[in-house]
């Protein structure tokens, strides 16, 4: 309830004829030097990504945020990401991307899974919530879906057996499964949720999702506040296209936390709308929350029409991560403000505008 | 005029032509003879509505005979399940079925029932076609979509095992038979329902050999019916256009996990698995109609149960049959009935009973 009515509250409170008293009236107090501008790596990607962080980087500027990027050029059809970038990311610890394009069955393994693996980045987040004044099939969306990224489905073992058959291996271990049920509920706990709900196929994968489920209970016993419940991952799907409503934080396996993600995020408004974010121990990448369409298509490139939204969100996120609040709340304003005004909206949510013009009025509503 | 154009829309999505290209002839063809079709009543509601449907075949003058068979109370051995081989071999003999909902029973020692009925006839593939019902609102109205999944493994192999403690391998298999198997099967479904595209559904970036063999023998059968248009779209893709724009979307293909996942997807935007027909198809022709809904205990002998999905899957029963006009006139006073909004059971929104709702569909016939 708080984080649904926040944004339509600061709304109120930035305008510059509101005679609304702001009610956070306790100041951030930061320590002597965390004003330092702060490195953070910069993928630009592929397709769209170049143009959307492109966004980024000027809104960052004309915020006069404390980051400054540091660039790399990564594309998706090299076999491995450069050295230099994972060791640039080591040093920064946090990393904003565009889409990485994998192509299709040709052997060459994803770059995305590759940088989640090198870094450990072992939870993905995804937040899908309804934006105020884009009209939506479902109201009161505010979902967080929180992903195991490390192993499951995506292990990317698998072999031949014979000609024709072909084995993959899903794997679930217990340390994984634990800490990302650690994780998503320390998030819950941390971001005053109530509900987790773990997502899984446990009738039928009974002893690898059981796994899952085995470590997510025992973790939800250390947070009794925090209500607990499972749900199998074809009722969750229905659920999520009729009751939206029901659901709040959600933690659940590679493959499953991939489609409701991208469930969720459609439902609320779209890919290109919601923000995300891979996090481990001492990494942080953020990028568009939902995977579908974060490359774009060649259209979308010509025209210069991708939505900037997702990643300006993000990196909104990331400015929270950095401990910058203020900058961090001024961004996420701005680019409500710009969509419940409806004027510039790019071709996903229904208007027509370029990305740049999107991005020149984020620029004017920042205050 | 409405109705002709509800009709033509409607018997182009449940018809079932025959399904399997290589299928042996049936020994029915005329209307006239009494047709043999198992009926597997199943737990909870089961009974209540197969009544419903064994009404409105009476009333409609069907002419088919019902085998009922029930499941047993204890484990036969020759099936390792509850399921008796005799009602195994009547579905066999009978080449169509149809079934209600069936509880599983917990506990080790015997296969699950849906499990013994996939393996016991093979059947290979499951269809689902998923369409707005036309006075029945839910946040979607143009969902016009089958989904055909395959039956028999990829994920639901179960084949798991503890490595170590705490680690667990579960096998995802796929063959190119099975693949092949249910791609020929798709093509041919949108070719004898006038389909124009068929969307194979996979994640073969990041699964790359087993769903990219999934995809190769989709494009091997798609060469074979240039008419159709063939697409393969990613699974998120998938997941995020179809509850963004469901009408981009016409006949998809996939292996089991998705399959399973997208068709229930799909179930929840035209209104819930209450509504959803489904058919599952085996080597040979054999046809098993089912209702997909669970058994719920809590409303079974109550009279409030929705026999909606039942007669919906035994209408694309019938059609597989043959038996296009009696099809036509069951679905016709189906949809007649809800749009009317007179009569409807509890899950729908209404105040009726069972017996009420059977009742007002034949009045329609």
């Amino acid at each position: 309830m708080a984080r649904r009515s926040m944004p339509i509250l600061r709304q109120f409170w930035n305008f510059p004829s509101s005679n609304l008293t702001p009610t956070r009236s306790v100041t951030y107090m930061p320590r002597p030097g965390d004003g330092a501008p702060r490195a953070v790596t910069l993928i630009p990607g592929d397709g769209i990504g170049p143009l959307v962080t492109g966004a980024v980087e000027q809104v960052m500027q004309a915020m006069h945020a404390p980051v400054y990027f540091e660039r790399y050029d990564v594309h998706g059809d090299m076999d491995r990401v450069p050295e230099e970038v994972i060791q640039s990311i080591k040093k920064n610890k946090v990393c904003l991307k565009g889409g990485l394009a994998t192509p299709m069955g040709g052997g060459v393994s994803s770059l995305n899974v590759q940088l989640r693996r090198e870094l450990d980045l072992y939870a993905s987040l995804v937040n899908c919530f309804n934006l105020p004044g884009l009209p939506t099939r479902h109201q009161d969306v505010d979902i967080v879906v929180i992903r195991e990224n490390t192993e499951g489905e995506y292990s990317g073992l698998e072999h031949e057996v014979v000609p024709g058959v072909v084995e993959s291996l899903k794997l679930i271990t217990k340390f994984c499964s634990e800490r990302i049920a650690k994780y998503a509920f320390e998030y819950a706990y941390l971001n005053n949720r109530k509900k987790v709900t773990a997502v899984h196929k446990a009738n039928i994968m009974k002893l690898a999702d059981g796994l899952f489920l085995e470590s997510c209970r025992e973790v939800a016993t250390k947070y009794p506040g925090i209500k607990y419940n499972e749900i199998i991952v074809d009722n969750c799907c229905m659920q999520l296209v009729s009751k939206p409503e029901q659901f709040d934080v959600m933690v659940t396996p590679n493959l499953y936390g991939n489609l409701v993600a991208n469930t969720a995020a459609g439902i609320a408004g779209g890919t290109g709308v919601m923000p995300g974010g891979n996090v481990g121990a001492d990494h942080a990448v953020f990028e568009q929350g939902a995977s579908a369409g974060n490359v774009g298509n060649e259209k979308l490139l010509e025209q210069k029409k991708a939505n900037p939204v997702a990643l300006l969100l993000s990196s909104a996120m990331m400015l929270r991560h950095l401990q910058f609040p203020s900058f961090a709340d001024r961004l996420e304003t701005a680019v409500e403000r710009v969509i419940s005004d409806g004027k510039y909206r790019t071709k996903d949510l229904g208007g027509s505008s370029t990305t740049q013009e999107v991005v020149d009025a984020v620029i004017a509503a920042i205050d | 005029m409405a109705t002709q154009l509800l009709r033509r829309r409607v018997t182009q999505i449940l018809s079932h032509g025959s399904p399997n290209p290589i299928s042996l002839p049936r020994p029915f063809s005329s209307a006239t003879d009494t047709i043999r079709a198992t009926l597997f009543p199943g737990d909870g509601i089961g009974p209540e509505i197969a009544e419903s449907v064994k009404q409105v075949f009476r009333t409609a003058e069907v002419p088919i005979e019902w085998e009922e068979h029930y499941v047993g109370d204890q484990v036969d051995p020759r099936t390792q399940s509850f399921l008796t081989w005799e009602s195994l071999e009547s579905v066999r003999r009978n080449r169509v079925g149809l079934k209600g909902p069936m509880a599983t029973p917990i506990g080790k020692g015997h296969r699950s029932l849906n499990l013994t009925l996939r393996k016991e006839l093979n059947l290979y593939a499951n269809v689902r076609p998923c369409y707005s019902l036309p006075g029945y609102k839910t946040r979607y109205d143009d969902v016009n979509l089958i989904t055909i999944r395959e039956n028999t493994e990829g994920e639901y192999s179960g084949l798991e095992h503890q490595v170590v403690r705490g680690v667990v391998e579960s096998l995802k298999i796929i063959t190119r038979q099975a693949s092949l198997r249910v791609a020929e099967y798709a093509f041919h479904y949108a070719k004898t329902h006038g389909r124009e595209r068929v969307s194979a559904i996979h994640k073969a970036n990041i699964m790359q050999k087993t769903d990219g063999l999934f995809l190769k023998c989709c494009r091997e059968v798609a060469e074979k019916y240039p008419e159709i248009t063939y697409e393969e779209v990613v699974i998120d893709n998938c997941c995020m256009m179809l509850v963004k724009n469901p009408a981009l979307f016409d006949v998809l293909v996939m292996p089991n996990l998705y399959g399973d996942i997208i068709s229930d997807l799909c179930a929840g935007l035209i209104g819930g698995l209450g509504l959803t027909p489904s058919c599952n198809i085996g080597e040979g022709g054999i046809a098993l109609a089912e209702a997909v809904h669970g058994s719920a205990p809590d409303i079974a002998g109550k009279n409030m149960a929705n026999p909606t999905a039942l007669l919906l899957s035994s209408v694309s029963m019938l059609r597989h049959l043959n038996l296009h006009d009696k099809a036509d006139r069951i679905q016709d006073a189906i949809l007649n009935t809800i749009a009317e909004g007179k009569y409807r059971t509890a899950d729908l929104g209404g105040t009726s009973t069972t017996t009420d709702f059977t009742k007002a569909i034949c009045d329609h016939l």
